[in-house]
């Protein structure tokens, strides 16, 4: 299983002047499930964007099990077999979500094919098994649209294994979602995992940490910063500096405040209540630890 | 929540189908691996019987192809006797000419409806499909050797060769379906493959009317130019302004309009159709699912063009005249009205706007010859503005409760959201069904 899958060699995306991506050099083994992560605009999407045919790259060169994948249309290296999900859950939503998974199970996309042959019952219990899989077997028959967000969220994931691709692209499963939904979807991702190679681009740590068992890939800029697995990742000194340039103020904050012990109340600072470190020095709230927040990294 | 409470919450095992798995080595061997593990993701049904949608589904079609054709029927036989009874008889003429813009209008919903591709331009294929057999009804009753009327007044002495073909009737049949259709394709071709779309394509079509247009209007010696052909005599041995005939071309024209229904409907029922508004819908989505939305396009512009060409001969036999007034923009804008008035993406609703739209344009342009078309434009002002859908739309959507709220009829309603829960909903008919089976 050391075949690579994927491999990317030294690609550069230009927009007119703005290089998204520079020099990006990538590897994916077989089977592999990699997590990418990285600042806004450090060309996570661009770089899904290359993979799937959307965008082509300026320079360098993009193989797909050993084919250079350059010259493809987006449609042909879908059939190639790379999957992709969206950032925003992208279903067609005039239809039922049965109706969307028999159009990725379609086998024969040509015209014609899909004009005149009949739905084989192979494909009718695929189908069935995916709803039944992805928990929408009761709702198999109403319009996509009355859909909630992380009911598309997995129909569209269920979207992406009926297409059945060997590498799936997948873009921010976990935004917007519970965190009941975060850790189901982190679920089917990594049930799938066993059985396709996957990249997952995500900013919802713990997210990352649930299912970040192998590598995970920093960007920075347009291209690799670090790789790694999770702890080494989170303890490279690079990465912390491209994330949380912001750390060495937090220490200072953290001992002015511990002088003062008048009170002791234990403040978790959450995303919702954000409080700034001068809001709690004014209203002398001892702090007795200040952890890591382990939300959305980048606000750190 | 902590991660373990949700643990501990959901331990649910996932279990996926691995759907036509592609072990595919890239060094060049190639495996393919039968689909095993379908089976046993539906052990669930074993149970219960499969249900598979097809019976019903036949049932439905046949009830609904009787339904069509009794009004077909209906509309041969019984109306045309009804009106003259009225002392309307000139109605029946009328009714036939807007039934073939029926089936332009089909066309419409198909591209724009279904498809999401707003064409302005369908004029140019009806006129060509009207152009085709006003030809061959030109040439029909010529003796051998003879020239059109028209083309002695401006000097030509030779039949051009584009007319030669339409000497034959079965060509000209050919001929009325192919030319828009072959137009389309590669007009739609060029301009889906460069993935133009939207308001371009709206407008490039739009551009293709106008240089149609002046096209035929300028050619007065392969075309008459702006009189258009007319005078229709014979063809088939049968004369064309003859009564019998025109109710011929009004049969014709009905069991076409049946066909072309049923030929719209097989089309957009199917996975085809659904493809059709998953491009409308998210065209790069469907790319990303490895279809290429470009032959999918190309073919149903082509098919629509090919209806428009249809509608064009019909309807020019029907009125006696092909011009290029017909190919006039204003005329590919009105058939795009008829299918909102109608409701788009709803075939039937393409049909009643058509009819609808041009019969009131007939009696309003009796009643008012001065502002009629001031009608014309609030009928499609209210249209857009509080039936956004459409009447066939507004029908299948609100209808049911405005009419009861005008009434004052009060519904009842139980417990809003069991009602609508589709949950609730199997749950009660799985429950029925297996009593069902078990008495």
């Amino acid at each position: 299983m050391n075949a690579k899958i994927l491999e990317i060699d030294n690609v550069t995306v230009s927009f007119g002047g703005f290089k998204a991506l520079k020099g990006l050099n990538f590897n994916l083994d077989q089977g592999e499930l990699r997590v990418v992560i990285g600042p806004n605009g450090a060309g996570k999407t661009t770089f899904l964007d290359v993979i799937s045919g959307k965008t082509k790259p300026t320079e360098g060169e993009v193989y797909f099990k050993g084919r250079n994948i350059q010259s493809f249309a987006e449609h042909e290296i879908a059939r190639l077999g790379i999957g992709r999900k969206f950032q925003t859950p992208r279903v067609y939503l005039n239809l039922t979500p049965r109706e969307n998974l028999e159009l990725a199970c379609n086998r024969n996309k040509n015209v014609f094919a899909t004009l005149l042959r009949a739905n084989s019952s192979d494909e009718y219990r695929t189908v069935t098994g995916l709803l039944e899989t992805i928990g929408l077997s009761s709702k198999a028959n109403v319009s996509a649209g009355l859909l909630s967000h992380g009911e598309k969220q997995r129909l569209e994931i269920g979207m992406l294994v009926a297409q059945s691709p060997d590498l799936l692209l997948v873009d921010e499963p976990a935004a917007g979602l519970t965190d009941e939904e975060t850790y189901n979807v982190g679920e089917l991702l990594l049930a799938l995992a066993e059985s396709h190679s996957i990249i997952v681009i995500e900013h919802d740590m713990e997210f990352v940490r649930q299912i970040a068992n192998n590598k995970v890939t920093v960007l920075h800029q347009g291209s690799v910063l670090c790789e790694g697995n999770i702890e080494e990742v989170q303890n490279d000194p690079q990465v912390i500096e491209v994330y949380l340039g912001k750390q060495e103020e937090e220490i200072e904050t953290k001992e002015i405040i511990t002088e003062e012990e008048e009170k002791i109340a234990l403040l978790e600072i959450t995303k919702e209540e954000k409080m700034s470190v001068s809001e709690i020095i004014e209203k002398k709230i001892a702090v007795s630890e200040i952890t890591e927040k382990e939300k959305k990294i980048e606000e750190v | 929540m902590k991660k373990e409470e949700i643990k501990a919450n959901t331990q649910k095992i996932y279990h996926f189908p691995r759907v036509r798995k592609r072990t595919e080595n890239w060094q060049g061997k190639e495996t393919v691996v039968e689909p095993v593990a379908a089976k046993d993701t539906v052990p669930k049904f074993q149970g219960l019987k499969l249900k598979y949608p097809v019976y019903t589904k036949h049932k439905s079609i046949l009830i609904e192809a009787g339904i069509v054709g009794a009004i077909a029927l209906i509309t041969i036989f019984l109306i045309p006797p009804l009106l003259t009874v009225v002392g309307q008889a000139f109605r029946v003429g009328l009714l036939g000419r807007f039934l073939a813009l029926a089936i332009v209008a089909l066309g419409i919903d198909l591209i724009w409806g279904y498809t999401g591709m707003l064409s302005l331009g369908h004029g140019v294929f009806f006129a060509l499909g009207g152009y085709a057999l006003a030809m061959h009804l030109q040439l029909a009753p010529l003796e051998p050797g003879r020239l059109p009327e028209f083309m002695g007044l401006y000097g030509v002495h030779e039949l051009p060769w584009f007319w030669q073909p339409f000497y034959s009737f079965p060509l000209t049949i050919i001929g009325i379906i192919i030319i828009p259709a072959l137009l389309a394709a590669l007009l739609g071709y060029l301009v889906f493959r460069n993935r133009i779309r939207g308001v371009y394509f709206s407008i490039l079509t739009q551009a293709a009317t106008i240089v149609f247009f002046n096209f035929f209007n300028g050619q007065q010696k392969l075309f008459n130019g702006t009189n258009g052909l007319t005078n229709y005599k014979t063809f088939l041995g049968l004369e064309v302004n003859a009564p019998q005939t025109q109710f011929l071309f009004y049969a014709l024209t009905i069991i076409l309009l049946a066909l072309t229904y049923g030929f719209c409907r097989w089309l957009t029922t199917g996975r085809f159709g659904r493809l059709l508004v998953a491009i409308r819908d998210d065209e790069s989505r469907v790319r990303f699912s490895g279809y290429n939305p470009t032959g999918f396009k190309v073919l149903v512009f082509a098919i629509s063009a090919g209806l428009a060409g249809i509608a064009g001969a019909l309807y020019t036999v029907q009125t006696g005249l092909i011009s290029p007034k017909a190919m006039d923009i204003a005329f590919s804008i009105e058939m795009v009205i008829w299918v909102a008035v109608g409701g788009r993406a709803t075939l039937i609703g393409a049909i009643i706007g058509a009819i609808l739209v041009n019969f009131a344009r007939s009696l309003l342009s009796e009643q008012f010859p001065e502002i009629w078309l001031f009608f014309q434009g609030a009928l499609f002002l209210i249209v857009v503005m509080l039936l956004p859908d459409g009447l066939v739309g507004w029908w299948r959507s609100q209808a049911v409760n405005q009419i009861r709220r005008l009434l004052g009829i009060k519904q009842q309603v139980t417990y809003p959201s069991l009602e609508t829960d589709p949950e609730v909903q199997q749950e009660r008919e799985e429950l029925t069904g297996k009593l069902g089976t078990g008495d």
